[in-house]
C-alpha cells in the first residue's frame, strides 16, 4: 500500500476511535448515535438471525434489474443518438442539464402509475441511472480513434464483427466509467425509494426501525448499506481505473 | 437560433410522448400536459402552495449558502497539501457515491424533526462535489501562481484570496452548479420523510390523496426552476471563463 493508503486508513480508523470514546464517554447520547462497535455487533446479528435477509435480497434484486436495464437501454440510446448527428445536437443540451433536475420527484408519479412495489422503484432508479449511460456511450463512441476504422474497411470486416471487435473494445473504458456511475445511481435511486415509501428493502427497514426507535437495529442497516455499497464501488472503480490505464498505454 | 430550435423540438416531442401516453392509460390517472399546467396555475394562487414553497426555498437558500461557503473553505485547506489531497480524495469519492438518503434518520436524531435537519442535509448533498472540483483545481493549478505567492511574502489568507481564488474560480463554478442541483435534492428528499411541510411533503400528501395533477405539477414546477438555476450557473461560468 502507499504512504497515502496508510495515512488514508490511520484518518478513518482515528475517527471511528473518536466516535467511540464520544459515545462511551456519553458525550453523545446514545439516543442520537450509538459507538460504532455496537453497529457492527448489531450488523453481525441481522446478519445470523437473518431477520433482514428478505429485504437484502428485495432490495439488491430492485438495483440489479435497474441497473441492466440502464446500462442496456442507456447504450441503445447513446447508440442511437450517435447515429443520428440532428438528434445529437438537439438532445445533447437537454442531457447535460438533466442531472440538474430532481428526478426524484417523480417517484410520487410511478407510485400513482405502478402502484407500490419494485416496478416503481425500478422505473426511478433507472430515470436516475439511465441519462449517465448515455453520455458515457456518446463519449465513448466519440473517442474511437479514426484508424481503427480504416482498419476495420482495410480487413473487410461486417458491421458486427466490426462492433464486436473494433468499436466496443475501444469504447470501453468510457462505458465502463457508465456502467460504475449507473450502478452507484441505482443504489441511491433504490435505496432512497424504498426509504421514502414502500413496503420492503434495506431502505425500508431503516425507515421502519427510525419510527419505531430502534437505533440498535437502524445503525446496523446503515453500516451494512454503507459496507455494501463501498465494496461495489471501490470493485468497479478498481476495474475502471484498469481500464483508463490501457487509453494511457 | 439553430441551438434554440433542437432541444425545442425535443421538448416538443417528450410532450407530445406525455399527451399520447396520457390518452393511453386513459382513467387511470395520468393527467394531460395541459391540465397539469392548469393546475399548476390553480396551485400559484393558492396561498397554502406558497407557504410550502417559501419553507423550501429557506431551506434551500440556506443549505446553498452554507455549502458553498464550507466546500470551498474545506476545498482550499485539503488542496494547498498535496498529501490531504490525495489521502482525502477517494474518502470524498465514496462519500459522494453512497445514497446518502440511509444517513438521513442521524440527521432528524442530531437536528430533530425542524427545517434545520432539511438544511444539514442539503450540506450533506451540496458540499462534496464543491469540495472535489475546488481541491482538484488547486492541486492542478500552475504552481508559478503559488511561487509568485510566495515571493511576494503573502500571507496563507491572503495567497487564498488573491492568488487562488481567482485562478480556480471556474471550476469552483462547475463543482457550484452541481452543489446547487444536490442541495435542492437533498432538502426535498428530507422534505418527504417526517416533515409537515415544504413542497416535498406537498408532493407526499397530494400523492396519499392520489390527487395527481398537483403531484405533477409541483414536480414540473420544480423541475423548471432546478433548469433555470442551472442555466444562469452555466451562463456565469461561461462569463467569467473568458
Amino acid at each position: 500500500m502507499t504512504r497515502e493508503g496508510w495515512i488514508r486508513l490511520v484518518v478513518v480508523a482515528a475517527a471511528v476511535a473518536a466516535l467511540e470514546i464520544a459515545c462511551r464517554t456519553g458525550w453523545i447520547p446514545t439516543t442520537v448515535v450509538i459507538p460504532p462497535s455496537a453497529m457492527a455487533t448489531s450488523l453481525y446479528d441481522i446478519l445470523v438471525s437473518g431477520t433482514h435477509w428478505g429485504d437484502i435480497l428485495v432490495s439488491l434484486r430492485s438495483v440489479a434489474a435497474a441497473g441492466v436495464l440502464a446500462i442496456g437501454l442507456g447504450f441503445l440510446v447513446g447508440a442511437v443518438i450517435h447515429a443520428l448527428p440532428p438528434v445529437r445536437s438537439a438532445a445533447e443540451p437537454l442531457l447535460a442539464s438533466y442531472y440538474a433536475v430532481p428526478t426524484f420527484m417523480f417517484y410520487p408519479v410511478f407510485i400513482i402509475l405502478f402502484g407500490v412495489g419494485s416496478a416503481a422503484i425500478v422505473a426511478i432508479a433507472v430515470l436516475l441511472a439511465i441519462v449517465a449511460m448515455i453520455s458515457a456511450t456518446l463519449i465513448g463512441l466519440d473517442r474511437i480513434p479514426r484508424v481503427l476504422g480504416k482498419t476495420a474497411l482495410i480487413m473487410r470486416m461486417g458491421p458486427v464483427e466490426r462492433a464486436f471487435r473494433i468499436s466496443l473494445p475501444a469504447a470501453m473504458p468510457y462505458l465502463f466509467t457508465g456502467v460504475k456511475l449507473a450502478v452507484a445511481y441505482a443504489f441511491i435511486g433504490v435505496i432512497a425509494s424504498e426509504f421514502i415509501l414502500s413496503g420492503a428493502g434495506m431502505g425500508y427497514a431503516i425507515a421502519y426501525a427510525y419510527n419505531n426507535f430502534n437505533n440498535r437495529e437502524m445503525y446496523g442497516l446503515m453500516l451494512l448499506i454503507v459496507v455494501l455499497v463501498t465494496i461495489v464501488n471501490t470493485a468497479l472503480d478498481a476495474v475502471d481505473r484498469r481500464l483508463q490505464a490501457r487509453l494511457r498505454r | 437560433m439553430k441551438s434554440v430550435l433542437g432541444p425545442a423540438a425535443v421538448l416538443a416531442v417528450l410532450l407530445l410522448a406525455w399527451e399520447v401516453l396520457h390518452l393511453a392509460v386513459a382513467n387511470t390517472g395520468l393527467p394531460s400536459p395541459l391540465a397539469t399546467l392548469m393546475q399548476l396555475v390553480v396551485l400559484l394562487g393558492e396561498a397554502e402552495f406558497w407557504a410550502h414553497a417559501s419553507q423550501t426555498a429557506q431551506a434551500f437558500a440556506a443549505a446553498v449558502v452554507l455549502s458553498t461557503v464550507g466546500g470551498i473553505a474545506l476545498g482550499i485547506l485539503l488542496g494547498m497539501n498535496r498529501t490531504a489531497g490525495t489521502v482525502s480524495e477517494p474518502i470524498l469519492v465514496n462519500l459522494y457515491s453512497l445514497p446518502k438518503v440511509t444517513l438521513y434518520p442521524v440527521v432528524l436524531l442530531i437536528f430533530g424533526l425542524g427545517i434545520s435537519a432539511r438544511i444539514a442535509f442539503g450540506i450533506m448533498h451540496g458540499m462534496i462535489p464543491l469540495t472535489l472540483f475546488t481541491m482538484n483545481a488547486i492541486l492542478q493549478m500552475k504552481p508559478v501562481y503559488r511561487r509568485s505567492a510566495a515571493v511576494m511574502g503573502l500571507t496563507p489568507w491572503q495567497t487564498s484570496v488573491s492568488v487562488v481564488l481567482p485562478a480556480i474560480l471556474p471550476e469552483v463554478i462547475t463543482g457550484a452548479r452541481l452543489g446547487v442541483s444536490l442541495c435542492l435534492l437533498g432538502v426535498l428528499i428530507g422534505e418527504m420523510f417526517a416533515s409537515r411541510n415544504g413542497l416535498g411533503y406537498m408532493v407526499m400528501h397530494a400523492m396519499e390523496r392520489g390527487d395527481m395533477p398537483t403531484v405533477l405539477a409541483v414536480a414540473l414546477l420544480l423541475a423548471i426552476v432546478a433548469l433555470l438555476v442551472n442555466a444562469a450557473l452555466l451562463a456565469l461560468d461561461r462569463a467569467w471563463r473568458h
